[in-house]
C-alpha cells in the first residue's frame, strides 16, 4: 500500500469484475508489447521523514545571500497573511474557473486583480495574468503586430536585455523583424527612434524605469507614433506606479511587466507574474483570460470569464494567443498584497527602497573607485561605474554574505566596468554601511 | 450579503493593514513631471478585514480537498501538503542572479527532475523553463521549426493536428508561425491512417498527438503512425496532458515521439492554483537537444552550472529559469512516489476510469466502446427525449457537491461529457459519484425541469454569460 493510492486488493478485484476483466494488465492489452516493461532508473519511494532529510541536504547546498541587486527580481517584503490565505485549498487546488457557479472565489479575485492593475497603470482593462514580465512583453508585441497587421516592431535598447531576448525569440518564429532603438547616455535615443519609425512599424516597446533604473520621460512619443499609426507599449514595474507617471498618462496602448515586485518571493526566478493591460479599443485583441461582471438567474451580481471568443479553447488556430494556464494564484498573491499595503503602504515601501538605493549610491560614490554611470534620476536600481575588477567585488561581497550587483559586461562588452546595484525597503542602514566598508577595503 | 462585497467596497479612508519600519534614510524627491497626477485607488482595510474578506471569497470555490473533481484532461489529483512545505523552505528562496556555487542545491533539483522526467518519458533531455503546457507546446514547435530550417528544408510550414486535439495545439502552431492541417478521427477516436497518409507530404513539419488521445483511447497504431510521419520527413510531438495513464508503463520516446511537454500540474501533482502557476517541461530526443531554450542547466564532475549563451538554441522564452517553485513540488512528489509506486499511478487511474464507464453506460451514451485509459467521453444522456443537455447535467452535479466533468470537449461529439477520475480516489468516492450520476439521469427522466433549472445549492445560480460579453464590466471603476 502507498499513501496516495487508496485501493485495497479487494477493491481492485471488485472493480475488475465490474469491468469484466481478470487482471490490471488486461486494461493495457492494446499497447504494443515492445513498449511495455522497461526497467526505469528512478529513485525509490521516500517516506515523509526521508523527504525532509533529502531536502534539508539540498537546501544546505544553497547559500541564501542578502541581495544588493534587482535587475528584474526584487527582494521586497511579503506580509505574513498572504501565504496563509493563498494556501487555502479552495484557492490552491481549484482548476480554471470554467464552472462559474462553484468558482466565484477565483473569479472574484481575478476581477479585483484586474481592477488593481488598472488602478496602477491607468489602463482600461487588464487580463487575468501572464507567465512573467518578459513573455507578457512578447505577447504585447504580437498583439500589436496582429492589430496593425505589420511585420516590424521597435524596442528600446534600455529595456532589460532578457526581455529583449524573449521578444526576439517570439518574433523570429512569426517572421516579425525586431529593430533595436539605440540609447544615448542611459535613455532611449529619440533621434534614433524617429529615424527608424515608419508606417511599417507596428509598435515601440520601452521600459520605465528602464533597465538602468533610470526614470525616462516619454512625453512626445505618443505623438510621433500617431503620425505612423503605431502602438506604444510600455513595460513598467507596477510597484513603481504608486509613485511614477502611469503608462496611461504617457498615452500608452499596451502596458505590461512583471508584478513580482508586489511582494512575491524571489524563488530563484519563478513563479512570478506577468501583467498585460490595454485600452477599451484594443480589448478584443488581448491575449489570455478576462473576468467580467454579470448577474445570475435571480439577479444577483456574479463574475464570469468573458470575451472568450478570443481564446484558444474556442478559436483554436485563430486565437489571439495560445495561453491557457497563466499565473492565477500569483494574481491572488498580488491582490492580497495590494489590499494589505494600500496606496499608502505601497508608496512607503517603494520610497523606502528609493531612499535606500540613493543612500547606497551616495555612500559608494564617495569612494574614489566608484562613480555614477549616468547622471539621471533613478528609482531603485542604479548603474555605477567602477575602476575595480567586478569579479573581485562579487567575490568580496559573497564572502560577507551579500549578493553583489549585476555586471553589465554580461550583456554588453562595452560596459564591463558598469554595475547595477539595488536596495529595497528590506535593506538596513547597517547592511548598506557594511557593504560600503567591504568595497572600500578593496 | 455582507460578505459578498468587493475588497474596494469595504475600504475605508485612512485604514491600514500594513506596518513598515521607520526609514533611516534621507527622503529623495522626484521632479513633478515624473510623478503620477492622481492617486491609485487601492483598498484601505485593516489586516483582519483583508483576511476575513479573502477567507470568505475562498469559500465560494470548489477544491480537490472538498470533493471529487473528475475533470477530463485536467488530472485533478491530490496535491500533497508536504510539497507546499518543501517548496516554502527558506533555503530555496534565492535571487536568480546568485552565483552558481551558491545555488548548487536548487540546480541539483532542476537537473535531477529533468533526468527523472527523461527516464519516465524515454527522451534524452528536458528543459524545465516553460511555464505551462501551452508554453511547452510553443517551445516544442519552435524546436521543430528550427530543426527543419537548419536542414535547409524551408517548405515545411504545416502541422498536423487531429480534430480531437486540445485547443492549445492549433493555437500554439499558429504562434510558432505554422498553419494547422486537421485530420479526422476514426469512430473509435484514433487517428485515421488513410487520412494521415493523404495529408503527409514535404510541406508537413510534424504532427501533434496526445496518446491516449482526448477520448481516452490509446493509439494502438502509434508505431505505424511514427514510421509514416518520419518517412515523410516530419517529427512527432507528444502533448503530455494525457501522460498519467501510461506513467511508468510505456514511454512516448519509445513510441517514436521526438518532442514532448509534460504538465507538472497534472501528472506530477502540483496544484492548479485556479489556473496556474503550472510548469510545462519540454523533452527532446538526442538529435534535438542542441535546440532546447536557454538558459540550460548542466552538470560536469558533480558540479551544476548554467549555460546562458548557446548559438544552436531556439532562444530564450523565459526571463529566468521557469517556475522553480513548481518544479520543487514536482520533485518532492517524484521522490515520494518513487520507483515502487510509479506504474500503479497509471494502472489505478485506468482502473477507476473503466469502472465508472462500465457502471454508467446504461444511463449515458457511450460512443466509443471497449477499454479506455485514464478518461473517457459520454455523448450526453442516452434518453434525450426530455431535452436535458450535458450542460444541465453538469449544473445539477453541483448540487450534489461533485465537480462536473469537462463538458463540450472534445469537439468530436455534440454533448461531450469527459470524465477523468485519477488514481487518487477511493472506491467509496467513485461509487458515490456513480450513484449521483445515476440519480441525475433518473431526475432527467422523471423531472427534467428540475435538472434544467439547476444548480440550486450554489452561492450563485445559472449566470447570464452573454450579458457579460455584451457590456463588458472588467474592473471596479466600471461599476461606479
Amino acid at each position: 500500500m502507498f499513501k496516495y493510492l487508496p485501493h485495497t486488493e479487494a477493491d481492485i478485484k471488485e472493480m475488475l469484475a465490474v469491468i469484466g476483466v481478470q487482471r490490471l494488465d488486461d486494461l493495457f492489452q492494446e499497447i504494443p508489447n515492445d513498449l511495455l516493461g522497461k526497467d526505469l532508473n528512478i529513485p525509490p519511494s521516500h517516506s515523509e521523514l526521508e523527504i525532509y532529510q533529502r531536502f534539508n541536504e539540498l537546501a544546505a547546498k544553497n547559500k541564501v545571500l542578502i541581495p544588493f541587486v534587482g535587475a528584474g527580481a526584487y527582494d521586497h517584503y511579503t506580509p505574513s497573511v498572504i501565504r496563509h490565505l493563498i494556501e487555502r485549498q479552495e484557492f490552491l487546488t481549484a482548476y480554471t474557473p470554467y464552472q462559474p457557479e462553484i468558482s466565484q472565489g477565483t473569479l472574484q479575485y481575478i476581477f479585483e486583480y484586474q481592477s488593481l492593475i488598472c488602478e496602477l497603470t491607468g489602463m482600461d482593462v487588464s487580463n487575468a495574468s501572464m507567465y512573467d514580465g518578459a513573455t507578457a512583453t512578447a505577447e504585447a508585441m504580437m498583439m500589436a503586430a496582429n492589430a496593425k497587421n505589420r511585420k516590424k516592431v521597435l524596442i528600446s535598447k534600455t529595456v532589460n536585455p532578457n526581455i529583449i531576448k524573449v521578444v526576439e525569440t517570439y518574433a523570429k518564429y512569426r517572421d516579425i523583424e525586431v529593430g533595436i532603438v539605440d540609447e544615448i547616455d542611459g535613455i532611449t535615443s529619440l533621434e534614433d527612434f524617429k529615424q527608424q519609425n515608419d508606417t511599417e512599424n507596428a509598435c515601440l516597446i520601452v521600459q520605465n524605469p528602464n533597465f538602468y533604473g533610470i526614470i525616462e520621460d516619454y512625453n512626445g512619443y505618443r505623438e510621433i507614433l500617431d503620425e505612423t499609426k503605431g502602438l506604444f507599449i510600455m513595460n513598467s514595474d507596477p510597484s513603481t506606479l504608486a509613485v511614477l507617471k502611469t503608462p496611461a498618462e504617457y498615452g500608452v496602448d499596451i502596458a505590461c511587466g512583471d508584478a513580482q515586485t508586489l511582494g512575491v518571493p524571489l524563488s530563484f526566478g519563478g513563479p512570478y507574474i506577468g501583467y498585460l493591460a490595454t485600452t477599451t479599443k484594443l480589448m478584443r485583441k488581448m491575449p489570455g483570460r478576462i473576468c467580467g461582471v454579470t448577474t445570475d438567474s435571480e439577479g444577483k451580481r456574479a463574475f464570469v470569464l468573458t470575451l472568450q471568443a478570443r481564446e484558444q479553447h474556442i478559436r483554436r488556430e485563430k486565437a489571439n494567443s495560445n495561453i491557457c494556464s497563466n499565473q492565477s494564484l500569483l494574481a491572488l498573491f498580488v491582490t492580497i498584497y495590494l489590499s494589505i499595503m494600500g496606496e499608502k503602504g505601497l508608496k512607503e515601501a517603494q520610497m523606502n527602497s528609493v531612499n535606500a538605493t540613493h543612500y547606497l549610491c551616495e555612500s559608494l560614490t564617495k569612494l574614489p573607485t566608484f562613480r555614477l554611470a549616468y547622471n539621471r534620476e533613478y528609482f531603485k536600481d542604479v548603474a555605477i561605474q567602477t575602476t575595480l575588477d567586478p569579479n573581485i567585488i562579487d567575490q568580496a561581497l559573497f564572502e560577507h554574505g551579500f549578493l553583489g550587483p549585476l555586471q553589465f559586461g554580461k550583456f554588453d562588452e562595452t560596459k564591463k566596468d558598469v554595475l547595477l546595484f539595488s536596495a529595497t525597503e528590506k535593506r538596513t542602514k547597517a547592511e548598506i554601511d557594511r557593504l560600503v566598508e567591504v568595497l572600500e577595503a578593496l | 450579503m455582507f460578505y459578498d462585497s468587493l475588497i474596494f467596497e469595504i475600504s475605508t479612508k485612512d485604514r491600514v493593514g500594513y506596518s513598515l519600519p521607520i526609514s533611516p534614510f534621507a527622503k529623495h524627491e522626484f521632479a513633478e513631471q515624473l510623478l503620477r497626477s492622481t492617486k491609485a485607488m487601492l483598498p484601505q482595510v485593516s489586516e483582519l478585514e483583508a483576511v476575513r474578506h479573502y477567507t470568505n471569497v475562498s469559500t465560494k470555490n470548489f477544491g480537490v480537498e472538498k470533493g471529487f473533481y473528475p475533470l477530463g484532461s485536467c488530472t485533478m489529483k491530490y496535491n500533497p501538503k508536504i510539497n507546499q512545505d518543501i517548496a516554502g523552505m527558506s533555503g530555496f528562496n534565492l535571487h536568480p542572479y546568485q552565483q552558481t556555487s551558491s545555488v548548487q542545491g536548487v540546480l541539483e533539483i532542476y537537473y535531477e527532475t529533468q533526468r527523472i522526467l527523461s527516464e519516465l518519458s524515454g527522451l534524452d533531455t528536458f528543459s524545465l523553463n516553460p511555464y505551462a503546457g501551452a508554453h511547452g507546446e510553443l517551445v516544442g514547435l519552435m524546436i521543430m521549426k528550427k530543426y527543419h530550417l537548419d536542414r535547409k528544408d524551408f517548405k515545411r510550414t504545416k502541422i498536423i493536428v487531429p480534430d480531437s486535439a486540445h485547443g492549445t495545439n492549433p493555437a500554439s502552431a499558429s504562434v510558432a508561425g505554422f498553419t494547422s492541417v486537421e485530420v479526422k478521427s476514426n469512430l473509435d477516436g484514433t487517428v485515421n491512417l488513410k487520412d494521415l497518409k493523404d495529408v503527409l507530404n514535404d510541406e508537413i513539419a510534424g504532427i501533434m498527438l496526445t496518446n491516449p488521445n482526448t477520448t481516452g483511447i490509446f493509439e494502438k497504431d502509434i508505431l505505424e503512425i511514427s514510421r509514416l510521419v518520419h518517412e515523410a520527413g516530419g517529427l512527432l510531438y507528444y502533448d503530455g496532458a494525457n501522460l498519467n495513464p501510461i506513467l511508468g508503463l510505456a514511454r512516448p520516446g519509445d513510441m517514436g515521439f521526438d518532442i514532448m511537454h509534460i504538465n507538472l500540474h497534472k501528472t506530477f501533482s502540483t496544484p492548479h492554483g485556479g489556473g496556474g502557476p503550472g510548469s510545462g517541461p519540454v523533452g527532446v530526443a538526442k538529435h534535438l537537444v542542441k535546440y532546447l531554450p536557454s538558459p540550460v542547466v548542466k552538470q560536469k564532475d558533480s558540479v551544476y552550472y548554467i549555460e546562458d549563451q548557446n548559438d544552436t538554441s531556439i532562444g530564450q522564452v523565459t526571463h529566468f529559469y521557469g517556475n522553480i517553485g513548481v518544479v520543487i513540488k514536482a520533485y518532492t512528489y517524484l521522490l515520494t512516489v518513487g520507483k515502487e509506486n510509479m506504474a500503479n499511478i497509471g494502472r489505478y487511474s485506468v482502473l477507476n476510469a473503466n469502472y465508472i464507464k462500465e457502471s454508467l453506460k446504461s444511463d449515458y451514451l457511450l460512443p466509443i466502446k471497449g477499454i479506455c485509459k485514464h478518461e473517457f467521453v459520454f455523448d450526453g444522456l442516452i434518453d434525450k427525449s426530455h431535452h436535458v443537455t450535458t450542460l444541465d447535467v453538469a449544473k445539477r452535479l453541483l448540487d450534489y457537491d461533485v465537480h462536473p466533468p469537462t463538458i463540450y470537449f472534445p469537439l468530436v461529439f455534440k454533448e461531450s461529457l469527459m470524465i477523468e477520475p485519477t488514481e487518487a480516489e477511493s472506491k467509496a468516492t467513485i461509487d458515490n459519484f456513480i450513484q449521483v450520476m445515476k440519480t441525475v439521469a433518473e431526475e432527467a427522466r422523471t423531472n427534467p425541469d428540475l435538472v434544467k433549472g439547476a444548480p440550486y445549492n450554489t452561492v450563485v445560480k445559472r449566470l447570464d454569460e452573454a450579458k457579460a460579453a455584451r457590456n463588458p464590466i472588467v474592473k471596479y471603476r466600471d461599476l461606479l
